[in-house]
């Protein structure tokens, strides 16, 4: 028993130093990003319509020109639980857009304007075009990245997230990326083509500090009218705007799921009770019973 | 408990010439309604009944997912994506089959554990036992092979990490491997035949399952006082509805705790770089399997020799097909064995340690003392994988000969009711042997 015991000593002593072991910084040293507060987090969280809208804007007017969306149609834009555009706005939309067709008759491709059920055109025809364009980078397309970015949680906070459902990690991490960007610190060089970022894992980026397109050195708007419903045109709520449209893209049945799981769990917790009664009362035939 | 016959009684004309041709209702009443059950089961006891649910569940889940589903490297995660999308409730049929699998390996999990707590695994149970560890293994392939099919970075390098692995057998490692891939890298043909793959072994462990429902039927289940039945009428409680019912309890129960998942945190147990579409060119930063593999994920990487890792791996699983031999206890059940629970619950915690030195970098460092590196996470996994190890092939043997065990209960009906009273169950009986 004494040997037994010691090695279940040493064993959890072992375990207490590997938590403790665990790097204040993410891989590459990053830092972990700050925690945001979003309307579609918990088990009852829906999108905000506007926000989805003007997140929107922004992914065209913005990220667009690099960024595909290649997994989206435009009718995705009018479903329900997304940002909420009418089927008319969806159509003027895509008129807007050109799209490869064919062949015709004549055995020839020909471009058309873009109907709701096309996807979205990508923005380079191939990644080699992507990469002659972006200096030797490609850029990723958004479909699913709000999924596909994330930060180490550690122990034991992954454990919590469990019950607290945390899963925004990766929407806090583009946001923070987008508000990331600085001059580096004393004694970093960052090559050509780079930029410092000091939430991206090893701090440099090939990607240039997008918000320029919307804001001055000052972190004044170029247009203060750049959003219509009144929202004030800040750095900090353009880049969240955009994540929450990117989670969306990501995610466009997130409502849909989580409100079937608020009847589903109802039901089976309803069950359980029920089943529950009934054992207790077919065991208690059993003498004895416990 | 060998055997019981059959307390089946056909009631119509029809039953009984059915009976007659193909006593297919009489099995069923045999093996669900009146077969009997130990009445001092636990809760760890449901989850066989569990297991079966996780595994119909993800056979008609995967049934649905292959109709929309592309198995080729330039549409696969395409198509996943088009399922999430586009199919009504493909984003449930996705996420119940994605999370199911780990569901699946948190009840497999809790199951083995309790085997070996209560020493199921002991005669005449053992072909019992070996089946299991049959399925676990057929479990292990299909999770590994399904993982690969959305083809994102995980996907790719996971595939890439784990077939590598076969290129440790000496002399013919390579050769396998070209094999294994259909080519000379991962590629198209290998995902072609995974899927195929993917698509075969379920129904394998289905027949496996059978298998071992059928062995455990006729040695009877083992119970928390390893005290084998001896009087039918106090020891048993018949199959339905006692049995039932509490393991439509315990599923119902269980089935919260996957809607969890599913519906409020369905990417939780998954890596978020498998949302990248695979990419020959760029491995990830960290490859890291399921966590269902961790543990023996964490034994390869312990031996720095490539075809060591490859081996104390695949002995790591293949050493609990010997349990039965090398538990040399005459007592079953841990309840009774003070020292065997030190050693079960060591046990238990290096096998989760293990799972975490398999999710960290080799390199990382577990315990330094004065900024010098005391221990790595290499180091920390061969310490552990020797426990592992040591737990099987010392443990079991030494313990059931130098430990001294606590009294056993005369009977199952005596450790529910005490020595004194083991009085006849009211109501209906378990299946008697015919007088």
């Amino acid at each position: 028993m004494t040997t037994s015991s010691r090695f279940l000593l040493a064993a959890l002593a072992l375990s207490g130093f590997a938590a403790l072991a665990q790097p204040a910084l993410a891989a590459g040293g990053a830092e972990k990003p700050p925690r945001q507060s979003w309307s579609f987090s918990g088990p009852f969280g829906t999108f905000d319509r506007a926000q989805l809208q003007r997140g929107f804007k922004v992914y065209r007017e913005v990220c667009a020109s690099c960024h595909g969306l290649e997994k989206l149609s435009f009718r995705n834009l009018s479903q329900p639980g997304g940002p909420g555009f009418t089927d008319g706005q969806v159509r003027t939309l895509a008129t807007e857009y050109k799209v490869m067709d064919g062949p015709n008759e004549a055995g020839e491709m020909f471009e058309r304007p873009a109907r709701p059920s096309d996807r979205f055109p990508k923005p380079f025809p191939n990644a080699e075009a992507a990469k002659a364009a972006n200096n030797g980078a490609v850029p990723p397309d958004f479909s699913v990245i709000a999924k596909a970015r994330t930060y180490e949680r550690g122990f034991p906070f992954y454990l919590f997230d469990i019950v607290t459902q945390y899963q925004e990690q990766g929407v806090d991490y583009i946001t923070a990326l987008l508000l990331g960007y600085e001059e580096p610190p004393k004694g970093v060089t960052v090559e050509a083509g780079l930029h410092w970022n000091r939430y991206f894992p090893g701090n440099k980026i090939a990607m240039g500090n997008p918000l320029v397109a919307v804001f001055d050195d000052a972190g004044k708007p170029h247009d203060p009218g750049f959003y219509t419903d009144g929202t004030p045109v800040t750095r900090e709520q353009v880049s969240r705007d955009v994540t929450a449209f990117l989670m969306w893209a990501a995610e466009p049945k997130m409502e849909e799921r989580k409100q079937t799981g608020a009847k589903v769990m109802l039901w089976l917790i309803l069950l359980a009770g029920l089943l529950y009664l009934t054992k207790k009362r077919i065991w208690s035939r059993l003498e004895g019973a416990h | 408990m060998a055997e019981h016959h059959s307390s089946y009684v056909p009631k119509t004309g029809f039953e009984r010439w059915l009976d007659a041709r193909l006593p297919i209702v009489r099995l069923m009443h045999d093996s669900a309604v009146s077969y009997p059950v130990p009445r001092n089961l636990n809760y760890f006891w449901t989850f066989g009944g569990i297991l079966m649910f996780m595994l119909v569940s993800q056979i008609v889940t995967g049934i649905v997912l292959v109709m929309h589903y592309t198995p080729h490297v330039d549409h696969a995660f395409q198509s996943v994506e088009h399922i999430m999308r586009d199919v009504n409730y493909g984003w449930l049929m996705r996420y119940m089959h994605s999370n199911g699998a780990s569901m699946f390996f948190i009840a497999v999990y809790i199951h083995i554990f309790r085997g070996m707590y209560y020493g199921s695994y002991k005669a005449p149970r053992e072909v019992l036992w070996i089946l299991g560890v049959v399925i676990f293994l057929l479990m292990m392939a299909t999770a590994f092979l399904g993982y690969v099919l959305p083809w994102g970075q995980m996907s790719f390098w996971g595939a890439t990490v784990i077939t590598n692995l076969f290129s440790a057998i000496p002399v013919v490692g390579e050769t396998i491997v070209v094999w294994l891939w259909g080519g000379y890298s991962v590629d198209n043909p290998t995902l072609n035949r995974f899927f195929s793959l993917h698509y075969l072994l379920p129904f394998m462990i289905f027949g496996v399952v059978i298998l071992h429902v059928w062995a455990l039927h006729h040695v009877g289940q083992n119970n928390p006082s390893g005290v084998e039945v001896k009087n039918y009428k106090k020891d048993t409680v018949p199959f339905t509805p006692y049995a039932t019912v509490k393991d439509l309890f315990a599923m119902v129960c269980f089935m919260i705790f996957f809607a969890w998942f599913v519906f409020y945190h369905p990417n939780f147990l998954g890596h978020a770089d498998n949302y990248i579409p695979a990419d020959p060119l760029k491995t990830p930063a960290h490859i890291v399997p399921e966590w269902y593999f961790l543990p023996f994920y964490g034994i390869l990487r312990a031996i720095p020799d490539k075809l060591g890792g490859v081996v104390a791996m695949f002995a790591s699983i293949a050493i609990l097909a010997f349990l039965p031999w090398l538990d040399t206890s005459k007592v079953r059940s841990g309840k009774y064995r003070p020292w065997f629970k030190f050693a079960f619950w060591t046990f238990v915690l290096v096998s989760v340690l293990l799972g975490y030195t398999g999710s960290q970098p080799t390199d990382k460092v577990v315990l330094a003392i004065g900024g010098r590196t005391v221990m790595d996470m290499v180091f920390f996994a061969q310490i552990l994988t020797a426990i592992y190890f040591a737990y099987f092939l010392i443990m079991l043997p030494l313990l059931g000969l130098i430990e001294k065990p606590k009294a056993l209960p005369a009977s199952i009906a005596d450790s529910v009711l005490g020595p004194a009273g083991s009085g006849h169950i009211a109501g209906a009986h378990a299946a008697p042997p015919k007088h």
